[in-house]
């Protein structure tokens, strides 16, 4: 008998409303013409390209330069915070060794700390780091990257460890039996089966650094060296209803880059992949 | 069976010889730097650093250590230190009027009290930088009346021969001088603070600017007795001692200098949370809300992201990928937008929700309403990443497990519960307490949607919807300006207890993994 999926498209099709009615209303926002919030409804009244054109003309926000370092700054935090992220995972998961317990609450526990406390801190060791090195300095993206990178062992490492354990120890226990060095085991038999895992986390360290508008407000005051989080916050933050068409074509062009990715990686995704391991 | 050293360095594999170069490479070329700034501390971090990962990486032992030392070296220099210097400060009355140390406090009067000389020259000013970027060190270049230029900075006037600069042929203002930069208008005005603060010494008592291009010859009014720690108004010839991080007038009148200084203060800051009336009040009503929110949120965004990872789940389900491209949508968006989205649909006159619905409740100005619109709001924001997850967390779970159990003749939900559910949790549970630790601490959703708000009548500290971290975020920086040592101390309390609530969760974690996975 063959299993019945309409009750399965019907839930699918309800979550979908839900997710979905917020972003109509703003890619309505985006294309009213009037923009502003008062006027903006569920589906837009009328149609004009007008706040895009008016947010890629305005001289006081370099949207384009934006964009840009939001892919730089959140890319490159993204990729190496995975590498040690899964680094980390794997000694946890893996190894044996004196303070393992210690040292994975210790990482959780140190995330637990409200971090907007800690921008005080933070914000004068930059200040000293870039009197010597400028390059990792206020303003800089080098700099913070530096400081997303601090984060890098924490719930990542947690959430990686946790799949890791699910993939059989066998595997890499017959690989050292057959001679490979631990950097071996890392790279050649657990990094590939946690590929699915470290993809989604690469994404949710992407997303998260799209979204971070504390750090990088304090660290990036310069126009140019903002990111898309900070400069569209300042756009909307003084002037909330009268710039809301500007500010919702922006943000609808800063979603982008991340449903790309996540339909590019999607593939990674397929299942099966630690299990078919096992059988083989 | 002994290895010869020579051996042992050619079982070396050259990727870690090369980051061991590579950092080693960079230590010895920043080093110059650092000593010249007499950074010590920077010195010693990079030799540190350099060594530790030599040792780790080039010595065959320490294999943990080989994957945990950049993470750790990381996550001390920009989690673990900034805490401990917050919970430092915490000992202190940092804050407004508090931000010097004492010698800089005392500095900073003296600069404040210079007064022009009645009848004193003044001079045409130009305010100069090395380089191209203002925030560098800047000196000023004076012309006085009969035209002779000099050059002043913190240490007193330098002559500049006429050849070395261009001058304004009428005011004589300096417009170009020969390895220096001159700020423009918009730049000297920039500099702000800096600039009121700057104070070039001469023989007859400092130069000061006056607006953007003049400067004046002035006098201390405030003088520093160091032996003695008072400081004396010269005008009126009153004695202000040192006492407590600032200088109290010594004839009793309760008069204090604006600025003060960084002083410890011992538990002031802790046990005022305990004893300051307007603080503890509504604390524990605060503290009931904020764990209450942290659960609901991970509760219902994990059942939310759960259900509809399993509903996908199934192999002849056709749009899968449609269904989670565009369920990963609110999460792919800019989170501060969309809360702001969403405090803009909640709006009770021309907001979204009840335009739809027909409806005229006010989301957000109504407790229940408003605790729900929150709880609402969070769903929609974080059920995307549980769905993810969850289903990446599927796929780990074994097919033929599931297989023998239904060919075993189990119930579709006797598998889910027996088979599945296991799985999903031992990979989820850290996720889970992390989430709960995340909104624990979910300060840009509850201010940018309601900022706290409703207020019950009569509290204009504590709202409805504000979780203990956006109440001590308006306790510390609202209204009465900033407190950082308060604050400080606040944060370290909930620090505190959000562990020990999370460690509660470790031992579970422990538990289940030992069960499970062992």
């Amino acid at each position: 008998m063959r299993e019945r999926l309409w009750w399965r498209h019907l839930i699918g099709l309800a979550a979908l409303v839900f997710a979905l009615v917020p972003i109509l209303f703003l890619i309505s926002a985006a294309l009213n013409p009037v923009g502003t919030l008062s006027t903006t409804s569920l589906l837009p009244s009328g149609a004009s390209f007008s706040n895009f054109s008016k947010l890629f003309h305005d001289p006081n926000s370099p949207y384009v330069r934006w964009y840009v370092n939001t892919l730089v700054i959140c890319g490159v935090s993204a990729v190496l915070n995975v590498l040690i992220g899964v680094s980390g995972a794997y000694a946890f998961s893996r190894l044996r060794f004196r303070g393992r317990r210690a040292g994975l609450t210790g990482i959780m526990l140190v995330q637990m700390f409200p971090n907007f406390i800690s921008l005080t801190a933070l914000y004068l060791t930059f200040i000293s780091i870039g009197g010597v090195l400028p390059a990792f300095g206020l303003n800089t993206s080098l700099g913070l990257i530096l400081v997303y990178l601090g984060g890098a062992m924490g719930v990542n490492t947690w959430l990686l460890k946790g799949y890791l354990d699910t993939i059989p120890k066998e595997l890499d226990e017959s690989a050292r039996i057959d001679g490979a060095t631990e950097t071996q085991v890392f790279f050649k038999v657990v990094l590939p089966l946690a590929r699915p895992m470290l993809v989604v986390v690469g994404l949710f360290s992407f997303v998260s650094f799209l979204n971070e508008i504390l750090l990088a407000g304090v660290f990036l005051t310069d126009t140019n060296h903002k990111t898309l989080a900070v400069g569209l916050y300042g756009l909307v933050s003084g002037n909330h209803n009268t710039d809301y068409g500007e500010f919702a074509a922006g943000s609808l062009l800063a979603g982008i880059p991340v449903v790309l990715i996540y339909l590019y990686l999607q593939k990674f995704l397929v299942k099966g992949l630690t299990a078919g391991a096992v059988k083989g | 069976m002994t290895v010869a050293p020579y051996e042992r360095l050619a079982r070396l594999s050259w990727p870690r010889v090369v980051f061991v170069g590579l950092v080693a490479a960079f230590a010895v070329l920043t080093i110059p730097t650092l000593v010249d700034k007499h950074s010590w501390t920077g010195v010693t971090i990079s030799v540190a650093v350099t060594a530790i990962l030599a040792y780790v990486y080039l010595t065959p032992k320490r294999i943990a250590a080989r994957f945990l030392v950049p993470g750790t070296i990381l996550l001390l220099a920009f989690q673990v230190y900034p805490v401990a210097y917050t919970i430092t400060t915490a000992f202190t009355d940092y804050g407004d009027g508090h931000r010097l140390s004492q010698s800089q406090a005392v500095a900073q009067i003296e600069a404040d009290s210079v007064l022009e000389q009645p009848g004193a020259q003044r001079y045409e000013l130009s305010v100069a930088t090395k380089t191209t970027d203002t925030p560098g060190a800047f000196v000023f270049f004076l012309t006085d009346p009969n035209g002779k230029v000099e050059r002043g900075d913190a240490s007193g006037l330098t002559p500049v021969p006429d050849s070395q600069v261009t001058k304004d042929q009428f005011t004589g203002k300096v417009t170009a001088a020969v390895g220096w930069h001159i700020l423009t208008g918009i730049q000297v005005n920039g500099l702000g603070q800096r600039l009121s603060a700057f104070a070039v010494p001469t023989s007859g008592g400092f130069i000061k600017s006056v607006g953007l291009s003049e400067a004046y010859i002035g006098q201390f009014t405030m003088k520093y007795d160091a032996a003695a720690h008072t400081m004396t108004d010269t005008r009126t010839n009153t004695v202000y001692k040192a006492s407590g991080g600032e200088f109290k007038a010594a004839d009793g009148s309760g008069k204090t200098l604006p600025i003060g200084w960084k002083v410890g203060v011992g538990f002031k800051n802790f046990t005022s949370v305990l004893t300051n009336a307007t603080i503890r009040g509504p604390f524990l009503r605060v503290l009931i809300w904020t764990i209450a929110f942290a659960i609901l949120s991970v509760l219902t965004t994990f059942a939310l992201g759960l259900l509809l990872a399993v509903v996908m789940d199934h192999p002849r389900m056709r749009g899968r990928k449609l269904y989670s491209s565009l369920l990963l949508l609110p999460y792919a968006m800019p989170a501060f937008i969309t809360t702001l989205v969403w405090s803009s649909m909640y709006n009770k006159d021309f907001g979204l929700l009840n335009k739809l619905f027909g409806t005229h409740i006010d989301w957000l100005g109504s407790p229940w309403a408003a605790r729900g619109s929150v709880l609402l709001t969070n769903l929609w924001l974080g059920f995307p990443y549980m769905f993810l997850v969850c289903a990446g967390l599927l796929q780990a779970v074994p097919q033929e497990l599931k297989e023998v159990a239904r060919v075993d003749g189990a119930s579709a939900f006797r598998v889910f519960r027996s088979v599945t559910m296991p799985t999903v949790l031992i990979g989820a549970m850290p996720l889970l307490i992390a989430s709960f630790g995340y909104n624990f601490n979910n300060f840009n959703l509850i201010r940018l949607l309601t900022d706290g708000g409703p207020y019950p009548s009569g509290s204009s500290t504590a709202g409805d919807t504000d979780i203990l971290i956006s109440y001590t975020y308006r306790l510390a920086f609202g209204g009465q300006g900033a407190q950082y040592g308060l604050a400080s101390a606040i944060s370290f309390l909930i620090f505190v207890l959000v562990g020990l609530i999370l460690y509660g969760g470790f031992r579970q974690t422990r538990q289940l993994e030992e069960v499970y996975a062992r």
